[in-house]
């Protein structure tokens, strides 16, 4: 596609879509938002990318293949799920914890934080598989 | 008990192992004597209890598996079991040595020396198991490796399709049995067998005695290889000669007549139990007869022989007084000195000369000498040949036959026995006598390896025929645990001149004169008979397999052609129109009675955004092209996205937005590469689907309708509002649902999702060369929306369940 204000546009949307994806898939827990949305949007940014540059081109900014994204959001996943199993919890069952960090404040943190990355890393790892076989056909 | 099958399955986990460690020291068959030391030493063990089986002490393992649905790991030995489970240790131990030999320098060695272990373990836990559940684990294990093991060439079409067979055959009858021990259980009221025994009489009078004797005799068949299911044994032989040794003869196929026993003391002693079982192995065992002179190959000949022996195993178990169950016995531990070691004895010829045909042989007492006085010693025991235990064991079976009345199963009896000692003269004098042929020019001995199981076996049931008390101890406890009481055996070769004695000899005169007869070439006599056989009996069952497997395959191709005929269309139309039609069977009456006019009450801006869809709608079906299509669907979705928003739903608002920038995205992907619309329907195709889509949008809008009035009082969601916060640190209910509450649903559709990407990846990037035809382009293209659409339904459905978590 040869719209150079596309082209033009999307080197300087990409970053900030990308940020935005990760704010989105961080507030999730409170606010609107989370892993599957936040992946999404991921991917739509690195598809118009590969759209109007080349998919090539997107591959070099994603620097992983896709399918490894894949495997290390479903490997997420399951270490979310199978961690409690240690401290005699069942599967899946959310550990929390509260760090305190100098300067940053207090954070409460827990597994389905980390199952949420999971589904971010699976959704985008499957939305960029679709759009990388489609253009590279 | 447990420790002894972990030890075989550690040893068979090891031998590939075992198999490449002794191998790069250059002494292949080593690894077989390395191997054998476990099961010899789960032999010797077993030895060590002997004295408490034989005081009726209770040696038993119990573990419980699954207390909630009444499963457990049972085990136990009695008299029976210990038999059963020294026959399969101790001839393994042989076997393995044997194996070693007779594949040596095969890389596949390894891989056998696995199977045969693993098939070991299977067949010790089957006659230990006190459990029915159990044993019927067990028996599938057996069905299973035994599969494997038939198929060990497996680059041969047909050892494929006998391991088929087989597996079809014993796997079907165990799929049958299963029902039969179930409903034993039922009746029993307990799975353990020792409890069973106790509740005997009130089993044999339950309505289900008559099914549950059925299926689970049809099970015991299938795997004993009783007529009409026998052919699939002939056509296991396809196995090296090894596996043929140990599974169809010491071992697996008498696993149906180990069943038999075992359950004679709780199902026997009735009219039904006696007709039904003796009348199948007496015709079981005068067919096998039959059909080993008919054969020429010498395994098998062996092979009906094994057949005939089964049969009459049958037939005594099914006679069931005191006498035939310890002739059974005698007969079952005479059978699996001999025939193991006869099958091994074929091996080694074949392995020398390459030759299995007994026509071609001769002459072979000279080159191989020690496989010679194998075959000698097995041969007299099989023929029943004083001081043998086959002798022993036949005296016993011709004295208990006869003491019941009709002498019907006796005449049959010493038929089949004649038939057998002709066998022998085919199996043991043919090969080793006369001129040496064209093939045998070259025979030569193979290693101890080779000969030294056989004539282990040779002499041990030249032994036990010389000094039977030792083993009449043990036959005694196992005839006790078949009847159910104590029996007491004095076996002893030399009764005197009696009737008995008379028949033997009378057995053994005509066998020598039906070898006689057939080996002069004057078959032709008897060939009327064999073609009456032939056609009615050897072909009649294999074809009604072979035409039931030729029949399956029929209905599932023409079942695929109709239901998988690769028309998009068709797919659609049969989901769309399936749905609506199992929605208005299933709550057709309930739709039409809670169908209420509801009180209309709209905003403006939510009457715009209804009517922007229903046009985007139109516009899209409308469209001439494809970039209008796609870009009016997208309004469609946006609208959709309005709603929510409007509805105060922001997070899937949010999705939705997404999705459905990315759906355009990839829609247009896909179809910049399309050929522009064209019209090749007709009016009335599209009329009909048209129809269609009316339909299923009106079912899927009552639907939701119908869904608004019958939400029950206590949603779920109120909970998940209640104890979001508290239990999972979230405020916000959907992402908590999606990643805690329910997070093992969003697990495993991530892995769908995965797996689509995998099958979306395969489609396009995997493909046949592309061919010369635009018609051809066409149809790929459908294919491609059909894989996009798919993987946006993927993704719709994930959205959907956050519209179920904030429908709230």
């Amino acid at each position: 596609m040869d719209s150079v204000i596309l082209k033009t546009a999307i080197r300087f949307l990409l970053p900030l879509l990308l940020l935005a994806s990760v704010f989105l898939f961080l507030r999730g827990h409170n606010e609107p938002g989370g892993g599957f949305v936040g992946g999404l949007l991921a991917s739509g940014a690195i598809a118009l990318y590969a759209m109007t540059h080349s998919a090539a081109a997107a591959r070099q900014v994603v620097r992983v293949p896709p399918r490894f994204l894949i495997g290390a959001g479903l490997l997420f996943a399951l270490v979310s799920g199978v961690a409690p199993l240690f401290f005699g919890r069942p599967f899946l069952t959310g550990l929390w914890t509260t760090i305190t960090t100098e300067g940053l404040g207090k954070l409460h943190i827990g597994t389905p934080l980390l199952f949420d990355l999971g589904v971010y890393c699976v959704v985008t790892g499957v939305t960029l598989v679709f759009v990388f076989s489609l253009l590279e056909e | 008990m447990l420790l002894w099958l972990l030890a075989i399955l550690i040893a068979a986990a090891v031998a590939p192992t075992v198999h490449r460690g002794v191998g790069s020291l250059g002494r292949g068959s080593l690894g077989g004597w390395v191997l054998a030391v476990v099961p010899a030493g789960v032999f010797i063990a077993l030895l060590t209890l002997w004295p408490s089986v034989v005081n009726q002490q209770d040696v038993s393992v119990f573990v419980d598996w699954v207390p909630a649905l009444n499963l457990a790991v049972s085990l136990r030995l009695d008299g029976l079991s210990l038999l059963f489970g020294l026959m399969v240790t101790g001839i393994g131990a042989l076997i393995l040595v044997y194996a070693g030999a007779y594949l040596k320098g095969d890389d596949r060695l390894g891989h056998l020396w696995m199977l045969l272990l693993l098939f070991m373990a299977a067949m010790l836990g089957l006659v230990l198991a006190d459990n029915l559940l159990t044993l019927f684990i067990f028996w599938e294990l057996t069905s299973i490796t035994s599969y494997l093991l038939i198929g060990f060439n497996s680059d041969r079409p047909e050892s494929r399709a006998s391991a088929l067979q087989a597996l079809l055959v014993t796997g079907g009858g165990g799929l049958v049995l299963l029902p039969g021990l179930i409903l034993l259980g039922l009746a029993g009221n307990s799975f353990e067998i020792s409890m069973l025994l106790t509740s005997a009489e009130p089993i044999r009078e339950h309505s289900f005695y008559l099914p549950m004797l059925v299926l689970i005799l049809v099970g015991a068949f299938t795997k004993s290889a009783q007529f009409p299911f026998h052919f699939w044994l002939p056509n296991a032989m396809a196995a090296p000669t090894p596996i043929s040794a140990y599974l169809h003869s010491a071992t697996m196929v008498k696993a149906g007549v180990y069943l038999i026993a075992r359950l004679h003391p709780i199902l026997g002693g009735t009219a039904e139990w006696f007709w039904m079982i003796a009348s199948v192995g007496a015709i079981t065992m005068v067919l096998g007869a039959v059909l080993a002179l008919r054969a020429t190959d010498l395994k098998q000949i062996l092979a009906y022989a094994t057949i005939s022996v089964l049969g009459t195993l049958t037939l005594l178990l099914g006679i069931g007084t005191e006498a035939t169950l310890v002739a059974a016995l005698a007969v079952l531990v005479a059978h699996a000195f001999y025939k193991g070691g006869l099958f091994m004895v074929a091996g080694a010829i074949d392995h020398s000369v390459h030759q299995r045909d007994v026509r071609e042989l001769g002459g072979l007492r000279i080159a191989m000498p020690a496989t010679f006085a194998a075959a000698g010693l097995a041969g007299c025991s099989m023929a029943g040949v004083l001081p043998t235990f086959g002798f022993i064991a036949k005296e016993t079976w011709y004295e208990s036959v006869g003491h019941i009345a009709g002498n019907g199963f006796l005449a049959a009896s010493i038929l089949s026995n004649i038939g057998l000692v002709a066998a022998v003269g085919f199996v043991c004098v043919k090969p080793f006598f006369g001129g040496r042929t064209e093939s045998t020019q070259h025979a030569h001995e193979g290693g101890p390896a080779m000969w030294g199981p056989p004539v282990v076996l040779g002499i041990a049931g030249l032994a036990l025929g010389l000094l039977p008390t030792r083993i009449s101890e043990l036959l005694a406890t196992g005839s006790g645990a078949i009847a159910g009481r104590t029996v007491s055996v004095h076996l002893a070769l030399w009764h005197g001149v009696n009737v008995t004695l008379l028949l033997s000899l009378l057995t053994l005169a005509g066998g020598i004169t039906l070898y006689w007869i057939l080996r002069r070439g004057q078959l032709h006599r008897l060939k009327p008979y064999f073609y009456f056989f032939e056609g009615v009996i050897q072909y009649g069952p294999s074809r009604v397999y072979h035409w039931l497997l030729r029949t399956v395959n029929q209905f599932a191709r023409g079942q695929t052609a109709l239901l998988q005929n690769g028309y998009l269309r068709f797919y659609l139309f049969t989901m769309v129109g399936l749905t609506v039609a199992s929605v208005w069977m299933a709550l057709g009456d309930e739709l039409r009675s809670h169908l209420e006019p509801m009180p209309l009450d709209v905003r403006g801006h939510e009457v715009l955004l209804a009517c922007l869809i229903l046009a985007a709608a139109v516009v899209a079906v409308r469209a001439k092209t494809w970039l209008l299509a796609v870009g009016a669907l997208g309004v469609v979705g946006y609208c959709v996205a309005g709603v929510f928003v409007l509805f105060g739903a922001p997070d899937l608002a949010m999705t939705q937005f997404v999705i459905e920038t990315l759906t355009v995205v990839l829609f247009v992907m896909a179809f910049s590469r399309l050929p522009e619309f064209r019209r090749l329907s007709t009016s009335a195709t599209r009329g009909r689907d048209a129809l269609i889509a009316v339909v299923a949008g009106a079912t899927i809008t009552v639907l939701l309708l119908f869904a608004m009035t019958v939400r029950s009082n206590h949603p779920i969601s109120d909970y998940y509002l209640a104890h979001s916060v508290s239990e999972a640190h979230g405020r916000n209910v959907v992402n908590v649902i999606l990643v805690d509450f329910r997070a093992l649903d969003t697990l495993g559709e991530i892995t769908v999702l995965a797996i689509a990407a995998i099958g979306v990846y395969s489609l396009l990037t995997l493909r046949p060369p592309k061919q010369a035809d635009g018609e051809d382009d066409a149809a790929e293209g459908t294919e491609e929306c059909s894989r996009k659409d798919a993987a946006g339904t993927q993704l719709d459905s994930t959205a959907g369940r956050a519209v179920d978590a904030e429908g709230v």
